[in-house]
């Protein structure tokens, strides 16, 4: 059995030859100064060794460095890993380490620590551990520098997985033996990566300041990185204009002060750096509803609603009409050829409606549905409210319900309570970190949030995202998710409204902090600032 | 002190007590009829939860037992000073409420003197001016900011003295990451608490003017005033030594009561200031179903507003003699 090599240089050269990118300069960098990036809502914690929250994911990744790193082919690229192997029959993945890598404390980087996080910390705590790790059996520590991975059966996403924000390595000579989640480090992180920990003032600002025994030599460029913790979204638009913050990532900017910040010429606005995050606009038709159940009143509901229209007005334009389940961003992976799709068409709609046996009444009224809209963000609210005009052509009186998030939590996907969402769900790296969810028949399980809120269930859809997850050749995987965009679109269990577009806003003179696929949640060892001008 | 005011402050005393463990169970019980709990939330937010870990974590947090038997053990935790665990932060609740109490108090009592003072002062002038061109003004002024609400003045202000004169910072508490002198420190804090002090307390100074005003009017009118001109007393005296003394008192009813809403108003100018205080902390508990620390920050909040308030009537007693506590 000869174990496959990849060898990360070559992927470096490549992407290093990629089309100009946002905020990658090649000039010579500006060493020291004060950065000052905007966060909402505040991280509760420091690490996100056993959270999927994005905030901690955000500021943790600074602190601490993980395996890998994401081209925007999301290609890996080295970190703490020099190179991997992947045995020929996909169930043994060795990672040799960096030599010489210190831990904020002075201790040696080594297997062990990654051996601890994966088994203890990563497979039982973190939000999605169970799904990136859940075929990893054990980790074996040959030597130091090497960490090798057991599994049960192949799992070629966890090799798209292992960026800091969804595997960042503890110490294990500070967590072992304790009880992980309630740690003090996890308040006073003591990290790998290019920036220590100075100060937290929760709910205020964290302060970090250079790592000068970085492994990569002559980096981080700053001296110091703040993160400031800004609850209003007026006040983070402010900030940047006052020159008080530097950087917003994650729509934190409102998008209706987009188009004002870039005027003046001292911001600028990218939708780089999201493609591990791949958020879709999505409706889940509850199909365990008698009306919803019916085909044809969800392929009329398709019909009623003009996608284009969310994308101009609701996304101002930051976003794609949604052709398959899958995000545009996933190049590899999204194919809507032969997709079967439902455009803008509300006579379709009616007659549609006509064949399911909802005839109009004395006052045009067919049909009465409600519709929950996720209470996250305002996009879902305003998509539902365009919908209840949309649907008022089609002859449907659409009622919006509004509750908090942990209301819909529960009504979705422990009460069942429901007719359809407007959902915002990530599709990951991968379709086995998230769409699968949505799709694969033993997710559905009672109190279980955003995982087959449908109720859908096909026998052929299991067998084609089952074999698609373990699949290692890249054709043939390409063609199982090609089958899968088609069946869904056909079943239509859910219909897919917009992939959404991130924003980061950054000051111009901000270089280098969208780099790679993870974007901000990168290590910002490269990014350096211009002096004010 | 005579044995009377003892025995007042002890019937005040038991009042507090039974109204603390009125808001304790009643705030329990009212947390536990909103539909979703913290394990829900944890669901929603993480992508691999399944039944049993969900039950396995409502085991962990307590929340699979009948709410009688965990409001029992609350309050019994409470009695013995432990406000309990709040997991999403990694922090003792007392500790996560102590930590962010200090700067919702220094806001709240900034601007409640700002407020009264400023308020005070300018009914005091309007009542000296009564109908005309400076009292209509005054009414005027006061009532817009009156009207106008506590964010709006508040984004107001950040763009002309932020973003347009890059005077005042727009937010937090202090300079992150700021080191110097305790001197320096207090400067430092008191420039960050300028514009928030100054939102929330434009919104109260309304209050306190008309109020002033009213009963300013209504003493300037007593015969004890006449007499008081009459001794040859000059208007000084007469007006801040003889009439604002008598007309405080309304003024001072009314902080008593309006501390609570101020506890209200200030969650509001700490979102649109990003200042960590307590209202931002129970905002965001509430939203995570995090209820130990909705619980604390509620008791902990109404310990607060039930001894100012219990300051107040003593300092009623100080200020009008005519007040007797016995009754």
């Amino acid at each position: 059995m000869r174990p496959r090599n990849y060898l990360f240089a070559l992927a470096a050269a490549l992407s290093a030859t990629l089309a100009p990118v946002a905020g990658l300069h090649a000039e010579e960098p500006v060493k020291g100064g004060t950065a000052t990036f905007i966060m909402s809502p505040a991280p509760q914690i420091l690490t996100s060794a056993m959270t999927t929250a994005g905030a901690e994911q955000v500021v943790s990744s600074k602190i601490s460095d993980s395996l890998f790193t994401y081209d925007f082919n999301l290609n890996p690229q080295p970190l703490l890993a020099e190179s991997y192997d992947v045995s020929e029959d996909g169930k043994t993945v060795t990672f040799h380490l960096r030599k010489g890598v210190k831990w904020h404390d002075g201790v040696e980087f080594t297997s062990e620590d990654v051996a601890y996080t994966t088994m203890e910390v990563w497979k039982v705590l973190h939000g999605r551990g169970r799904t990136i790790f859940g075929n990893v059996e054990k980790v074996e520590t040959p030597d130091k520098y090497t960490a090798v991975f057991v599994m049960s059966s192949p799992a070629p996403g966890m090799l798209k997985s292992l960026a800091a924000q969804q595997a960042q390595i503890l110490p294990a000579h500070i967590y072992k033996g304790t009880d992980p989640t309630t740690n003090p480090a996890n308040l006073k992180p003591i990290g790998t990566g290019p920036f220590k920990f100075v100060s937290f003032a929760p709910g205020d600002n964290l302060v970090l300041e250079r790592n000068p025994d970085y492994w990569n030599e002559g980096k981080p460029y700053l001296d110091r990185l703040i993160f400031r913790f800004i609850p209003d979204p007026a006040t983070r638009a402010a900030a940047l204009e006052s020159g008080e913050a530097h950087i917003a990532p994650q729509n934190l900017i409102p998008m209706a002060d987009l188009e004002r910040l870039q005027a003046s010429g001292d911001f600028e606005v990218t939708t780089k750096g999201y493609e591990f995050q791949n958020e879709m606009e999505m409706m889940e038709f509850n199909l365990d509803d008698p009306v919803m159940k019916d085909i044809r009143v969800r392929k009329a509901i398709a019909h009623a609603i003009d996608r284009n229209w969310i994308v101009e007005n609701v996304l101002f334009g930051y976003g794609k009409p949604a052709t398959t389940p899958l995000h545009q961003q996933l190049v590899e992976l999204h194919d809507d050829t032969d997709v079967p799709q439902y455009d803008y068409d509300p006579e379709a709609a009616k007659a549609l409606l006509d064949e399911a046996g909802y005839k109009p009444d004395a006052n045009g009224i067919r049909l009465k549905l409600i519709v929950d809209p996720l209470p996250y963000g305002d996009h879902q609210n305003h998509i539902a409210a365009y919908m209840r005009e949309a649907m008022r052509e089609i002859g449907v009186d659409l009622e919006v319900r509004a509750q908090d998030f942990a209301g819909f939590v529960k009504r979705v996907y422990t009460d069942r309570d429901f007719q359809f969402t407007v959902n915002l769900l990530t599709g990951g790296s991968d379709p086995t970190i998230g769409t699968q969810r949505t799709y694969w028949t033993p997710s559905f399980k009672i109190g279980v949030g955003f995982s087959n809120g449908s109720h859908y269930s096909n026998p052929k859809m299991d067998e084609i995202l089952v074999a698609a997850a373990a699949e290692m050749d890249e054709a043939k995987r390409k063609e199982l998710y090609h089958q899968f965009q088609k069946l869904a679109m056909e079943d239509l269990p859910v219909f897919p409204l917009a992939a959404v577009e991130s924003t980061t806003v950054a000051s111009t003179r901000l270089k280098n902090h969208t780099i790679d696929a993870n974007g901000t949640y990168s290590n910002f060892a490269d990014v350096y600032l211009t002096p004010a001008p | 002190m005579d044995r009377q005011f003892w025995t007042y402050l002890g019937r005040r005393a038991v009042q507090s007590l039974i109204i603390i463990a009125i808001v304790i169970v009643g705030s329990f019980l009212l947390l536990h009829l909103v539909p979703g709990d913290m394990v829900d939330v944890l669901g929603g937010q993480r992508g691999d939860m399944d039944a049993e870990l969900m039950a396995a974590l409502r085991e962990k947090y307590g929340l699979d037992r009948p709410v009688i038997v965990q409001l029992l053990e609350y309050v019994g935790n409470v009695l013995r000073g432990d406000l309990g665990y709040s997991y999403r932060n990694s922090n003792e609740v007392l500790n996560l409420v102590l930590q962010r109490l200090p700067v919702t108090i220094l806001l709240v009592v900034c601007s409640v003197i700002t407020a009264v003072f400023f308020g005070t002062m300018a009914g005091v002038f309007a009542a000296r001016h009564s109908h005309r061109l400076a009292d209509v003004v005054i009414s005027m002024v006061v009532l817009v900011f009156y009207a106008t609400p506590i964010f709006l003045t508040g984004l107001g202000l950040m763009i002309v003295f932020s973003v347009k004169l890059k005077l005042l910072p727009v937010g937090g508490l202090m300079t992150a990451g700021f080191s110097g002198s305790w001197l320096e420190l207090i400067a430092d804090v008191a420039t960050h608490l300028i514009l928030p002090v100054v939102s929330l307390s434009l919104f109260y100074i309304a209050i306190y003017c008309r109020l002033a005003r009213a009963s300013m009017l209504q003493v300037l009118e007593q015969d004890y005033i006449r007499t008081a001109y009459a001794k040859g007393l000059s208007t000084y005296n007469v007006i801040i030594g003889h009439a604002l003394r008598n007309a405080l008192l309304p003024v001072v009813t009314m902080v008593g009561l309006q501390i609570a809403e101020l506890f209200g108003g200030a969650l509001l100018t700490e979102t649109i200031f990003s200042l960590p205080g307590v209202g931002r902390l129970a905002y965001d508990a509430v939203f995570e179903r995090d209820y130990p620390l909705i619980l604390g920050v509620l008791i902990v909040c109404a310990f607060i507003i039930i001894l100012v308030n219990l300051i107040i009537d003593i300092l009623y007693t100080l200020l009008d003699p005519r007040v007797e506590i016995s009754r």
